[in-house]
């Protein structure tokens, strides 16, 4: 279904890549013409990523391939896409701190006179890419350490532009930036269209889209699914297409929705300019899912309530008492206890090396000691009790846990806070890059859990997941919670259209959308 | 925080903040020695200095290198010590032969560079580990070319390089060997350190401000967006150490000329390696990487020195030293550690 012409720059053909057993791009069909404006849309997990990653030479398709201007390419890396005229512009910032803002704009090829860098004239060029994009008061020599994440971001495109770009991919370029910021940014991409640039933009803000794109292609799970030009399809029709993805996974019947009194309440927290005003409960029984395209506060606010970021205003509240959370030792030991399944699991969660017996009772060590030694019997019988309730499939609990797969690693972290008998269950993407069978061995525990009475707040970057699993969730976006979701009005379709914050759709089967 | 346009200077300094300290001190710290000495402010005294000095900031130097790339190089006094013995063979004749002695001696240094920065990148191994290793098989070398200390030294290098201008003139014969009256202001000032001067212009200036040199920087900054930007991370790592064995090797040569012998002594090296971390991280290098310079170890150096001269003129108990010199380490550490305050996410720390 795409559209070609003559006037096409880059074009894919059949782009297939798999990690491990995870399609990650089928059999992609795609191309971009000259001095046009082209969105890509699609949910968290749709492709996207995968598909600039592969033009931009960072990895390598499996299948298919790629001609630009007519001649066949393929690019083994980042450096030698950038040869080619194909310029990226990431999502994480491929600036070092440590280096002033014309060293990073200049770093791949800078100017030089007598063998050596000419500081001047690397100079003089940071200071005219920054001019082009309206940013004439950062001072080259300033390093970027020092540089508030809005600046960084200009600084990365002046980057980007330094390369003279045939090929420009702006990947969610624009979240940290601040409204001015974005004007130039604008006028910028007008200039650079003007000139014949072929512009790939990836965004999840549709108000962006609509302004600046020439055409936009839909993916869904790892295909393309269809492109059309500015205007030819609607909102909701975009919404639709994004949706389908296909289930994969069955999950515990939820009880009917029911009010109820709320055991974790958040009030107005806000942190950095990453959580804005943030208010939320979860009642005792109750699963609450927080959902959202990636990057917009969720982990923030799963990290605010355990202790981990500091100077976070508002409240937090269990049973109605004010907790003070500065450090996971208080959270631990708020209320009725807190726990949180971080987001990375090999760093945050286990310590690899250590077994897997000692990794399950790291954190209720106070609990199974007596005076200031272990006690050994307690230990073995809690790791006993741990490993049959979560069903981990072990050796020997004196192996190292670096031995286990991946969805038993994440059964330890999830059964390590288990033993704290915790009231309040913070879950970040605990699902990510596990097997369909540990996922459902996992939802059915959470809502074992959740009658049992706890509280069970839950990111999740799947949306099936939220479907499937939470009584209610709330989505973010820009760091407010900017729709709250329940009963049958959790589906697809109001999660993504509340995910890319289109307004109408509110006010459908009871959702009811906040600020 | 506000990204108003700041002044170049004002940034400069800020940013030299560590360097900028450093220097401050050892200039104070430094006039109250020569007020306090009964021969202060004379070129015999700059002189003794100087030879003190210059095998330590070479170490000081061969040391930032590494650092800068986020690693610490054990081996630097045992590479040092390796070519001091070496020196004592190669350095005895007169001629031709001693600068053919010299330049095999440089070869030496950067060569043992060389092989820690293979060993680093090809064998992926962290360097503190790998260059404890070398620095044992370089000590060992050491001992098999002198088993006992001895050897010696041609004599007029010896005396040409460790006092003044004047008789560097005289020894080598230039500027009406040394008598000519331009020279006469000059005449006084220590060879050492005009020779550390050179080294630091010819080497680290040129260094700093090359690909490579930046590329270093880049990786001690982030390695990984060093690699994306599509820099040769093995070239600058294999570089740096190169480079460092180089320093620690100049280093070597002249505490051979100095001693007038070759001494495989393994505490003294192992000592001169510790001395040269405090050097680096005293002049305001961070031992994470990527910020600071070899300039700034060379004061660092200075400083660590000074303090040892001030002892002895203010007739302090010698004891007193390493405690002293712990203080002013650990107040350059803290100096470093302060960003740390403004950390916001409490996960940032372990990263």
């Amino acid at each position: 279904m795409t559209t070609r012409d003559a006037n096409d720059m880059l074009v894919l053909k059949g782009i297939s890549k798999r990690y491990g057993g995870v399609k990650a791009l089928q059999d992609v069909d795609f191309s971009c013409g000259r001095g046009r404006v082209h969105a890509v849309l699609g949910e968290n997990g749709a492709g996207k990523s995968t598909l600039i990653k592969i033009i931009s030479g960072v990895v390598q398709p499996d299948e298919g391939s790629m001609t630009l201007d007519g001649s066949a390419v393929s690019f083994r890396s980042p450096a030698a896409a950038n040869d080619a005229g194909i310029v990226c512009i990431f999502q994480e910032l491929s600036l070092m701190p440590d280096l002033t803002v014309a060293d990073n704009i200049s770093i791949s090829s800078p100017p030089r006179k007598f063998g050596l860098i000419d500081a001047k004239a690397q100079r003089h060029r940071a200071e005219e890419l920054l001019a082009t994009i309206g940013c004439e008061d950062v001072n080259p020599l300033m390093r970027i350490r020092d540089l508030p994440l809005s600046r960084r971001q200009m600084v990365e495109i002046a980057k980007a532009l330094g390369k003279k770009p045939k090929i420009l991919i702006l990947d969610e370029a624009t979240s940290a930036l601040t409204s001015s910021d974005v004007e130039k940014v604008y006028a910028m991409l007008a200039r650079l269209k003007a000139e014949g640039v072929a512009i790939l933009y990836i965004s999840h803000r549709m108000h962006e889209i609509e302004a600046l794109a020439d055409d936009a292609s839909v993916f869904r799970n790892g295909r393309h699914i269809e492109t059309f030009k500015k205007g030819a399809r609607s909102n909701d029709e975009i919404v639709q297409l994004m949706i389908g993805r296909e289930i994969s996974a069955h999950f515990p019947p939820k009880p009917a929705y029911e009010i109820r009194k709320p055991l974790l309440e958040i009030r107005n927290l806000s942190w950095e300019n990453r959580l804005h005003d943030v208010s939320l409960s979860v009642g005792r029984g109750e699963i609450v899912g927080l959902g959202g395209l990636d990057g917009q506060g969720q982990k923030e606010l799963l990290l605010s309530m355990f202790g981990v970021l500091k100077r976070v205003s508002g409240d937090v509240l269990i049973d109605g008492v004010p907790q003070k959370l500065n450090s996971p030792i208080a959270a631990k030991s708020a209320g009725g206890g807190i726990a949180l399944v971080p987001e990375d699991r090999k760093t945050e969660g286990l310590m690899l090396p250590m077994s897997i017996a000692e990794n399950l009772v790291i954190a209720s060590l106070d609990e199974l000691s007596s005076g200031i030694f272990v006690d050994e019997a307690k230990v073995s019988n809690a790791v006993a009790d741990a490993i049959q309730r979560l069903k981990i499939k072990i050796g020997s609990p004196d192996d190292a846990v670096s031995t286990l797969s991946g969805g038993n690693q994440q059964k330890v972290v999830i059964a390590k806070w288990l033993m704290t008998r915790p009231d309040v269950i913070l879950l970040n993407d605990p699902t990510r890059g596990i097997d369909v069978g540990t996922k459902q061995e996992i939802y059915r525990l959470l809502r074992e859990l959740a009658n049992e009475g706890a509280a069970i707040l839950f990111y999740s970057t799947d949306y099936d997941e939220l479907i499937g699993s939470c009584d209610r969730v709330a989505i973010l976006y820009d760091g407010r919670i900017i729709s709250e979701l329940q009963g049958d009005a959790i589906n697809e379709k109001n999660i993504v259209a509340a995910s890319l914050n289109i307004a109408g759709q509110k006010s459908e089967g009871g959702a009811h959308v906040g600020h | 925080m506000s990204a108003t346009k700041q002044s170049d200077l004002g940034l400069r300094i800020r940013q030299n903040m560590g360097f900028s300290i450093a220097v401050l001190l050892f200039v104070i710290v430094y006039f109250l020695y020569h007020l306090a000495h009964p021969k202060g402010f004379s070129s015999q005294v700059l002189v003794q200095n100087s030879n003190e000095v210059f095998s330590l900031a070479m170490l000081a130097m061969a040391q930032t290198v590494p650092v800068l790339l986020g690693g610490l190089d054990l081996s630097v006094g045992a590479v040092m010590t390796l070519v001091d013995c070496l020196a004592s063979h190669l350095l005895e004749g007169a001629g031709p032969s001693v600068g053919f002695g010299i330049i095999a001696c440089l070869f030496a240094g950067a060569l043992a560079g060389f092989v820690n920065g293979c060993v680093v990148v090809f064998g992926r191994i962290q360097p503190i580990i790998a260059t404890l290793a070398t620095g044992a098989v370089y000590m060992g070398l050491a001992l098999f070319l002198r088993p006992i200390p001895g050897g010696k030294i041609n004599e007029d290098i010896n005396w040409a390089m460790t006092n003044a201008l004047g008789d560097f003139a005289e020894t080598v014969g230039i500027f009406e060997d040394g008598k000519a009256a331009w020279f006469q202001p000059i005449a006084g000032v220590p060879t050492a350190l005009v020779l550390l001067i050179i080294v630091a212009l010819v080497t680290w200036v040129p260094f700093r401000r090359s690909v490579t040199g930046r590329t270093v920087y880049a990786i001690g900054s982030a390695e990984g967006a060093a690699f994306m930007s599509g820099l040769n991370i093995a070239g600058g790592k294999l570089a740096a150490f190169t480079l460092a064995g180089l320093f620690a090797g100049i280093g070597g040569i002249f505490m051979a000329i100095q001693t007038s012998s070759g001494n495989a002594d393994i505490p003294m090296a192992g000592a001169y390696t510790l001395s040269s971390i405090a050097s680096v991280v005293i002049g305001g290098t961070s031992l994470l990487g990527g910020t600071g310079g070899a300039i700034g170890s060379i004061f660092g150096t200075l400083i660590l020195k000074v303090i040892s001269f001030n002892f002895r003129v203010f007739d302090i108990a010698p004891l007193l030293q390493p405690l002293f010199e712990g203080l002013v380490l650990l107040a350059a550490v803290s100096l470093g550690a302060l960003s740390i305050l403004r950390v916001k996410n409490q996960l940032e720390l372990f990263r």
